[in-house]
């Protein structure tokens, strides 16, 4: 029952790290005292860290990719309505297909609805703010929602959060997890964002923002944004596994 | 030129509100308040792990976000109706975490070395900007803890220790404690795999 998603394909390929920010990135104060002074111990992943957990679709509501309604007390959550979608493929460019997605996000104001968060921008009595889908049989992904706020945190005095939206992801291995922000194109706060800062690649900060997309915009009603996500490939399995070789 | 490739999607924290996309009811929000991903049903001896975040300055992390994917008792992956899988917060009051589940077989290495029984754990959290892995072993195990290939495989025998939890004493179940320094002299190994 395993071997299909273990055993039989291949490892996962290596991560990229220099497409990942370090764990030490001091314009990011929070970093400074939860980030590792050792190195990672570097090892090719076990049959365990192959496999990930399976999630069966039945766990989702009908409306949970629907962040406009999912939390709806007497309306709609108010902001600007979009429709955010993509595909999520592997390095390989192959689709993940029935990958569960998590996405969390703020208000049309910049407010989060946590027990934690005390911003004085008021809660929408009608937005959750939390949501979560499947892909598709081909990887395709799409959930609907308000387009979120800006809001201001305790870094440096001034900065302030781009526009953005949370992103979980789980792929079909355990190391292919990934916890990511979804940015919107062309808002003039990424450049000032310690968060983005942390990114060493300027090309990796271009791939965490999503397009607007006129041609999936639903006319009178929503706005539409793509957003392309890339787990982790399975390479080949070139001689430990296969008896009769390629 | 190279063989191109798709490059991975980058790695942001999961920052301090975490919680709402990943354990709502926790948030404050009302919904999913009958789940408890933080406990694990499946057959098998039934055990208990608590555990907390240590920053730096020795401060707990009552923010973090645990992920825990493990083995069923026979050692198998995906196997059955164990999900294998679980998830946890950090009391924002203390930074105490807790997952209870079943005790996990052992399951072969890459190269049919067995492993000690073990569960894999990520750490998510405001302040980590891609998360950290890392396992927890079982003190009992002391012969097969000795073999463990991964074990093995940190340099620093010293440090193989900061894998290995403590046994506790509670009445119903055996129970682990498991101290996750993310930085400093006792740092817990986290691996790149």
């Amino acid at each position: 029952m395993t071997g299909l998603l273990s055993g039989a394909r291949g490892d996962i390929m290596r991560r990229d790290r220099t497409q990942h920010p370090p764990a030490l990135t001091p314009q990011y104060k929070t970093s400074v005292l939860r980030s590792p002074r050792r190195a990672l111990v570097s090892l090719e992943p076990g049959p365990g860290e192959n496999a990930g957990p399976v999630f069966n679709a039945r766990i989702l509501a009908p409306l949970e990719n629907d962040l406009i309604r999912n939390y709806s007390k007497d309306g709609d959550a108010q902001g600007e309505r979009i429709i955010v979608h993509g595909k999520v493929l592997d390095e390989n460019a192959r689709p993940v297909p029935n990958t569960l997605i998590e996405v969390w996000q703020a208000n049309a104001g910049g407010r989060y609805r946590h027990k934690n968060d005390s911003y004085l921008a008021p809660l929408d009595p009608n937005f959750g703010g939390q949501g979560r889908c499947m892909t598709d049989a081909e990887g395709n992904y799409f959930f609907r929602t308000i387009r979120p706020g800006p809001y201001p945190w305790r870094n440096n005095g001034s900065d302030w959060r781009p526009a953005h939206i949370h992103i979980s992801l789980f792929g079909h291995a355990f190391v292919q997890r990934l916890v990511s922000q979804l940015y919107f194109e062309g808002d003039p706060l990424i450049p000032f964002c310690p968060i983005i800062g942390t990114l060493p690649d300027k090309g990796a900060v271009e791939r965490l923002v999503a397009k607007l997309d006129m041609g999936n915009a639903v006319p009178f009603d929503a706005l539409a944004y793509r957003f392309d996500i890339v787990l982790r490939g399975r390479r080949q399995t070139f001689f430990e596994n296969k008896p009769e070789g390629m | 030129m190279p063989v191109e490739y798709l490059k991975e999607t980058p790695s942001q924290t999961g920052g301090p509100y975490v919680h709402i996309g990943t354990l709502p009811a926790f948030a404050g929000l009302a919904v999913r308040t009958q789940e408890k991903p933080h406990i694990l049903d499946g057959a098998g001896e039934r055990i208990r792990i608590t555990g907390v975040v240590i920053d730096g300055s020795g401060t707990p992390v009552k923010d973090a976000l645990l992920e825990l994917w493990q083995a069923d008792a026979q050692g198998r992956h995906n196997a059955g109706d164990f999900l294998g899988w679980g998830r946890a917060a950090a009391s924002s009051e203390t930074g105490e975490w807790m997952f209870e589940t079943v005790r996990p077989g052992a399951v072969p290495w890459r190269d049919g070395r067995p492993q000690a029984p073990h569960v894999s754990l990520l750490i998510f959290a405001r302040g980590i900007n891609i998360h950290l892995h890392t396992r927890i072993y079982f003190p009992e195990d002391k012969a097969a803890l000795e073999l463990d290939p991964v074990l093995r495989s940190i340099e620093q025998a010293g440090r193989r220790a900061t894998l290995v939890a403590e046994r506790g004493d509670a009445a119903d179940m055996p129970t682990y404690r498991f101290t996750i320094r993310l930085q400093g002299d006792a740092e817990t190994v986290f691996f790149d795999m």
